[in-house]
This record gives C-alpha cells, sequence and structure tokens, in this order.
C-alpha cells in the first residue's frame, strides 16, 4: 500500500513535482496496480536466481580513446539541442 | 498503394524513386490516421533524388520507410511522443539508420507512438492518438502504433518499431500487417532511447513475411557500440521456404486464457490446422509462470523506465521551464514535460527499486523471469515453435482501457513473456472478426528467427488474410 507519504517520497526520488490534485488521483490506481504485482508472493522462488539478461553477456572492453566506434561529437553538437547554454557549457539551474 | 518491395523496385526502375516517393508523400498528407509525428518531405524527395542518379542497387534502394519516433535520426526531430523531447534533433543516426542509409532506403518520415513506448493504444502520444486503418473508431495498438497503421494504411510500404513488450506485434495484430520481435541482442539498440533497456528491440514491420524479412537482413547485424548487441552472421531472407513439413508446433493453453475472444482462439486454431494440412504437427505444451509474466514484466520495465528515463532534465535536450533551484527545476521540467503513464511507470519502478521494497518486487520479478525463461526453455526442447494469440482481444475503441491502467496492462498477457525470455516472436495476419484483423505469434528459440519466418512465410503463402487491405480511406 503505497501511502501518501510514499507517494511524496518516491516522487521526490523521482523528481517530479506532484500537485496535490495529482497526489489524490495517482494514489488509488497505483494502489491497484500494486495489489495486482502482489500475485507474485505465492511463486516459489526459493534457490532461483534472478535474470537481469537473458543472454549470457560479458563487459565489452574498447581503448580508451577518442575515434574508431566511439560517437564524437563537437562542442556544438553536443550544444545543439541545450535549451539554456553559456560559454560553451550546458547552463544549469543554480544550487541553491 | 499496398505495393511489395519487387513491385516498387520495378517501378523505381520504370520511373523513379522520387515519384514514388512524392505518392506516399501526398497519401500522408491527406491521410486522418495521424500515423506520422514528423513528415520529412523535402528530406525524402531529395534523397530519392540523389538514389535515381546514382542508380544505386542496394538492398532497398529508393524504398520509402517510416521509423518509430524514438529512434534516432539525425537532422530529423525525435520525440518519443513527448513535450519532455519537443524540438529534439538527433546529432547522430542509430544503427539501424545508419544501415537503412546504406542499403539505400528513403526515410519518409517518424510514426506516432505511446509516449516513450509506454502503451498499447497509441493514445498517450502528445501529439494525439493514432487511427486503426480498418476502423478509425478502433486504437491501432501500440506502442508502435504509427509505424504499423502507416504499413496497413498504404501511407508507406515498410516501418521500424519497437517491441518490449509487445509494442510491434500487438499494433500488428491489430493493423492486420507483419510484425517482427527478433531475439534480444540481434538487432543494435544504439540509437533507440531507452524505455526498458533489458526487454526492448528494434523490430521490422511489412505487408508480407517476404517484405520483413529483407528489411531485417538490412537492420539486423553487430554493432560494438552496443554491448548487447550479438556478433552473428545471419541472412533471413535466404530463409523463405514454402515448406512445414515435419514442423513441430507446440500450443501453449496458458496463452488461450480467459478473456480470450473466441473469434481469435478460432483463428489461431484454424491456421494451426493450415499448418497441419501442410505437413506440421502440434502438440499442446505447458508454460506454468504464464500467469506471471505480466506483473513481472511489468515491474522490470518499470524499474529500468524509471532509472532510463532519469535523464530528461531540461539540462542538456529538451523542455526547460523557468529556473528556481536545482532540485525544483528538474522537477518542475519532469511534471510538465511527462505524460500521465510515464509518470506512473516512473513513480511505480521507483518504488519497486527504492529501500525496503527493492526485493519483494524488483529482485521477485527477476526470479520469476527465470521460470519464465526456463518454461521456454523446456517447451523448446520438445517443438520447434510455440503458435499463440498474439492479442487476446482485436482492437478494441479508443478511450475503453485508457482510464483503467491495469486492464490496459492485462491486453499485453500473450506478449510480455516473450521479451521476459528475449525469444523471438513473429505476428502474422490470420482471420478477421467484425471487420478488425487477427494476429497469430509464431515463437521461435533464441537466434532461431529462420524457423519463425519459414513458419510464418508457409502460412502466408498458403492463404491470403495478409493480401486483404482495409478499404474508404
Amino acid at each position: 500500500m503505497i501511502t501518501k507519504e510514499d507517494l511524496e517520497h518516491i516522487a521526490w526520488l523521482s523528481r517530479l513535482e506532484l500537485s496535490d490534485n495529482d497526489k489524490e488521483k495517482y494514489s488509488p490506481k497505483l494502489n491497484t496496480i500494486l495489489d495486482y504485482f502482489g500475485e507474485l508472493d505465492e511463486v516459489d522462488t526459493e534457490d532461483v536466481e534472478p535474470t537481469y539478461h537473458v543472454l549470457p553477456l560479458s563487459n565489452v572492453f574498447r581503448e580508451d580513446e577518442v575515434g574508431g566506434t566511439t560517437i564524437t561529437l563537437t562542442q556544438d553538437e553536443a550544444l545543439s539541442n541545450a535549451p539554456k547554454k553559456q560559454d560553451g557549457f550546458f547552463k544549469a539551474p543554480g544550487m541553491m | 498503394m499496398w505495393a511489395s518491395i519487387n513491385e516498387l523496385k520495378e517501378r523505381i526502375h520504370a520511373d523513379s524513386s522520387e515519384e514514388i516517393v512524392a505518392e506516399y508523400l501526398e497519401r500522408i498528407g491527406s491521410s486522418r490516421l495521424n500515423a506520422f509525428i514528423t513528415v520529412d518531405g523535402d528530406g525524402a524527395i531529395s534523397r530519392a533524388r540523389e538514389i535515381d542518379s546514382e542508380n544505386s542497387d542496394g538492398a532497398l534502394a529508393g524504398i520509402p520507410i517510416a521509423i518509430k519516433d524514438n529512434i534516432s535520426t539525425k537532422g530529423l526531430f525525435t520525440t518519443c511522443a513527448s513535450h519532455i523531447l519537443k524540438g529534439y534533433v538527433p546529432p547522430y543516426d542509430a544503427h539501424v539508420i545508419e544501415r537503412l542509409k546504406e542499403a539505400g532506403a528513403v526515410i519518409i518520415g517518424k510514426t506516432n507512438m505511446d509516449e516513450f513506448a509506454m502503451g498499447t493504444s497509441t493514445e498517450t502520444s502528445f501529439y494525439g492518438a493514432a487511427k486503426n486503418p480498418w476502423n478509425t473508431d478502433r486504437v491501432p495498438g501500440g506502442s508502435s502504433g504509427g509505424s504499423a497503421a502507416a504499413v496497413a494504411g498504404g501511407e508507406v510500404p515498410l516501418s521500424l518499431g519497437s517491441d518490449t513488450g509487445g509494442s510491434v506485434r500487438c499494433p500488428a495484430s491489430f493493423c492486420g500487417v507483419v510484425g517482427l520481435k527478433p531475439t534480444y541482442g540481434v538487432i543494435s539498440r544504439y540509437g533507440l532511447i531507452s524505455y526498458a533497456n533489458s526487454l526492448e528491440q528494434i523490430g521490422p514491420l511489412a505487408t508480407s513475411v517476404r517484405d520483413l524479412a529483407t528489411l531485417f537482413d538490412v537492420v539486423a547485424g553487430h554493432d560494438p557500440r552496443d554491448s548487447t548487441s550479438v556478433d552473428r552472421k545471419s541472412t533471413y531472407y535466404s530463409a523463405l521456404k514454402n515448406d512445414v513439413k515435419g514442423l513441430k508446433i507446440g500450443v501453449p493453453a496458458e496463452y488461450f486464457g480467459e478473456g480470450t475472444d473466441e473469434a481469435v482462439e478460432k483463428s489461431v486454431w484454424d491456421a494451426i490446422h493450415t499448418l497441419e494440412d501442410l505437413g506440421a504437427a502440434h502438440t499442446p505444451v505447458n508454460m506454468p509462470h504464464t500467469k506471471y509474466a505480466l506483473s513481472a514484466y511489468y515491474i522490470i520495465a518499470m524499474s529500468e523506465a524509471s532509472s532510463n528515463l532519469a535523464r530528461f532534465d531540461g539540462m542538456r535536450y529538451g523542455l526547460r521551464t523557468g529556473d528556481t533551484n536545482w532540485h525544483t527545476t528538474f522537477s518542475q521540467v519532469r511534471a510538465a514535460g511527462f505524460g500521465e503513464e510515464v509518470k506512473r511507470r516512473i513513480l511505480l519502478g521507483t518504488y519497486a527499486l527504492s529501500a525496503g521494497y527493492h526485493d519483494r518486487y524488483y529482485l521477485k520479478a527477476l526470479k520469476v523471469r527465470t521460470l519464465i525463461k526456463r518454461d521456454f526453455e523446456r517447451a523448446f526442447n520438445d517443438v520447434d515453435v510455440l503458435v499463440a494469440p498474439t492479442m487476446p482481444y482485436p482492437a478494441f475503441r479508443p478511450g475503453e482501457k485508457i482510464d483503467d491502467p491495469l486492464s490496459l496492462y492485462l491486453s499485453d498477457v500473450d506478449t510480455v513473456p516473450i521479451n521476459l525470455a528475449g525469444v523471438p516472436s513473429i505476428s502474422v495476419p490470420c482471420g478477421f472478426s467484425g471487420g478488425l484483423p487477427i494476429g497469430m505469434q509464431v515463437i521461435g528459440k533464441h537466434f532461431d528467427e529462420a524457423t519463425i519466418l519459414r513458419t510464418a512465410y508457409t502460412f502466408e503463402e498458403n492463404t491470403d488474410y495478409h493480401t486483404k487491405r482495409p478499404e474508404g480511406l
């Protein structure tokens, strides 16, 4: 059961501002879905390993250098979609 | 307007790619389906002219194609049907786009979809719902609804979608076209904007298995920029043989469960019997964990989504609201930019990963995923392919399920197990009910696309469902 406090906490972790109206709207539907997920409690998963990936993958390494198969965007390309930029940097909101 | 690749090539040879592209653009321009978010008319015409002057012999030289709007196209808007990516122009091409360009394909536009591929009906698009060409009072399915509607509506001969939990196969089924979810790792995800990265694959859509295989050959293959891309050489078109003699078909009763429409059940069984008349044999198989696939899928998909969508903060691209402080600005950008379903999945995914709930939801779902994967491994010890309905029912009405998320999720009951196991599955038209198409899926072993393509091709060669076209568009 997701309480109003839980919802406020996960909204904060998710960086999603929710209005009071949103909270009213989301709560019941989230709980209906969560109740449904509760059916997994009845599955015996004792000694079952989790599957994070379906294929036996190992990490892929490459040389730590620019070029080859690495994408190299120019500074202009990297900044081309930034809504706010200054002196060749992304412009972030203030910390405080 | 529903020409095959071969017919189009003859016309390109006789006339020009430019003429064909112009015809499709005209059809898109007068369409009521809202299948496209962006149409690149000028770009497509100028590319077609280039192909005409080069006399290119690429596999798709001069053939128009539409691309789901979550696949990055250099210089062409890519929005994921979300307000938060409004105006975003990728500075690079996805691997599949590089491949298509090398093969001479002409990218005609970007197709409508559920926002960030989260949906089953293409109703959550910021750019408005797409419509089903067979009946515009029905949804086209989702999330690649625009890609399927465009092909079914004769607005483009080929398209690409992406399939995280059925998002290629569902709209293929609802719109009466062919759609493939390949084995995880067969098509590079480089440039696909991630929703749930351990589940999703880019997949081709077409009006026939033959055309689908041609497109699949172009876009499949190893790419070192996607660490989950598999290095295997295959040609799929050459697998197309009109022959299923000795093929062992498994039929999992769990996929014909409660809520399956009678007409769907009958059409799929008729299809199985057609394949038997052609020399295949069917046997029942048990997949006892199927009923838990939906919960496991949604927990994993939402968890991965909550992480993957953390990148949308208005700093490097997309929407930006007025700045206050660091955290508040991001929270406001995301509140303004994401739609309701995307927020719901981020919230639930964050909950499932949060301290105290991680083991109960996320880890548990991953363990159930192992059991589902084993169901498939066990079934494939005895059979070559599985045949089942793609969707439990034909296309539903707009608004019918969208306000009840759980009932919408339940539509995915037959498609999500495939993504959890990472196996390939193709949806092909196998009947009609009330004027709406029905699709069946042919599911294969890991990397055995050849067998499901051959099965689908043989079915198609011996039936005419795939030749039916919607009227009155």
